[in-house]
């Protein structure tokens, strides 16, 4: 079964990968905002904003 | 032994290191450094860290920052805080290139704008001009003339940051539109491929749209690259050169290696690569 999750920043659901583990990073398609996934309790996925950029970032 | 992978930001590469770790039965335990605060000033971490970690902060100075706190606390980290100190300032990186004889491209660096047009002058155009530090080709830019060079001063001199008052400038190699990476894990090039440029980009990181595509190093890249990789302190890094006219030219190494894209290409698993040589890595 496919866990969904609302976009806070449009509404729109956010289809969560059945094989998602805690903060792994979704995006939303409809508005492409990032959150990160904050727990996920009994198939209820809780997220939150992902961090965004910064200059540093890489590898 | 008990592995822990840190990390910051949860990308495909870390969810493959810990199937992989999982699967040649190595303890690993994914953390998230965001959650996490230090005594700095007493004796150990906390136990949860295991006997070493593998450092995968997508953040520089938090994966620099966090490195030399557990160092500090005696734990074992892969890459250590040297290396990634090298690898993380394309300014010391450039340096101990050229001085261990590796060729690397002409690299000139400005102190201040006052000097940047004598600089690039003095280098001849075009001149990419490239962040100290920073990836994915983010603001790398090509100055074709003097008129271009001022502008790109001009913006860097807008912005708060005092870094963006240097200027690191190097000379623009003539090469085919794609470059090299390969990936360095305990002395073996475990993947070798072409980042072939994608669309009207003359950058050629995957994160700008180039492509990957597998290929086998000659005797004098391998021979390169290792070196390269030594020099900066060796581990698990991402060494890209480039095919000029004169022969290869090693531009960056790369210390929080991305291999997604090397991965497409590839039939070795690069994270298996990894782990076995972290664990093999720990000190007994």
């Amino acid at each position: 079964m496919t866990i969904t999750a609302k976009c806070e920043e449009c509404g729109a659901g956010i289809a969560i990968p059945n094989d998602a583990i805690v903060s792994e990073i979704v995006e939303c398609k409809e508005c492409s905002s990032e959150f990160e996934v904050a727990s996920i309790v009994q198939g209820r996925v809780e997220l939150k904003k992902a961090e965004v950029a910064e200059e540093d970032w890489g590898e | 032994m008990k592995l822990s992978i840190t990390f910051d930001r949860l990308r495909w590469e870390e969810k493959w290191l810990i199937q992989e770790a999982e699967k040649l039965g190595c303890a690993t335990e994914l953390i998230d450094v965001k959650n996490l605060f230090f005594d700095v000033t007493g004796n150990s971490a906390k136990n949860e860290f295991g006997d070493v970690v593998l450092q995968r902060c997508i953040s520089y100075y938090r994966s620099l920052f966090l490195t030399k706190i557990l160092e500090n606390f005696g734990i074992q980290v892969v890459n250590t805080s040297k290396v990634s100190e090298t690898c993380g300032n394309k300014l010391v990186t450039s340096m101990l290139l050229a001085k261990a004889g590796i060729p690397t491209p002409k690299t000139y660096v400005s102190l201040s704008s006052e000097s940047v047009a004598e600089a690039a002058d003095s280098l001849g155009y075009p001149v990419v001009m490239k962040p100290f530090v920073g990836s994915w080709g983010r603001m790398i830019s090509l100055a074709n003339d003097a008129q271009t060079l001022a502008t790109i001063v001009e913006l860097k001199e807008s912005l708060q940051n005092p870094i963006e008052h240097m200027y690191y400038l190097q000379e623009f190699v003539k090469r085919p539109p794609r470059d090299i990476r390969a990936i360095v894990v305990g002395g073996e090039i475990v993947a070798s491929v072409y980042r072939n440029a994608g669309g009207t980009e003359w950058r050629t990181n995957v994160a700008r749209g180039a492509t990957t595509t597998a290929f086998k190093p000659d005797k004098e890249l391998r021979e390169i690259v290792l070196k390269a990789a030594e020099v900066v302190g060796g581990g698990v890094l991402g060494v890209d050169a480039m095919e000029s006219k004169d022969g290869y030219l090693v531009h960056e190494v790369n210390n929080t290696v991305e291999f997604k894209g090397a991965q497409a290409a590839s039939t070795t698993r690069i994270a298996k690569k990894i782990i076995e040589y972290v664990i093999r890595s720990e000190k007994r």
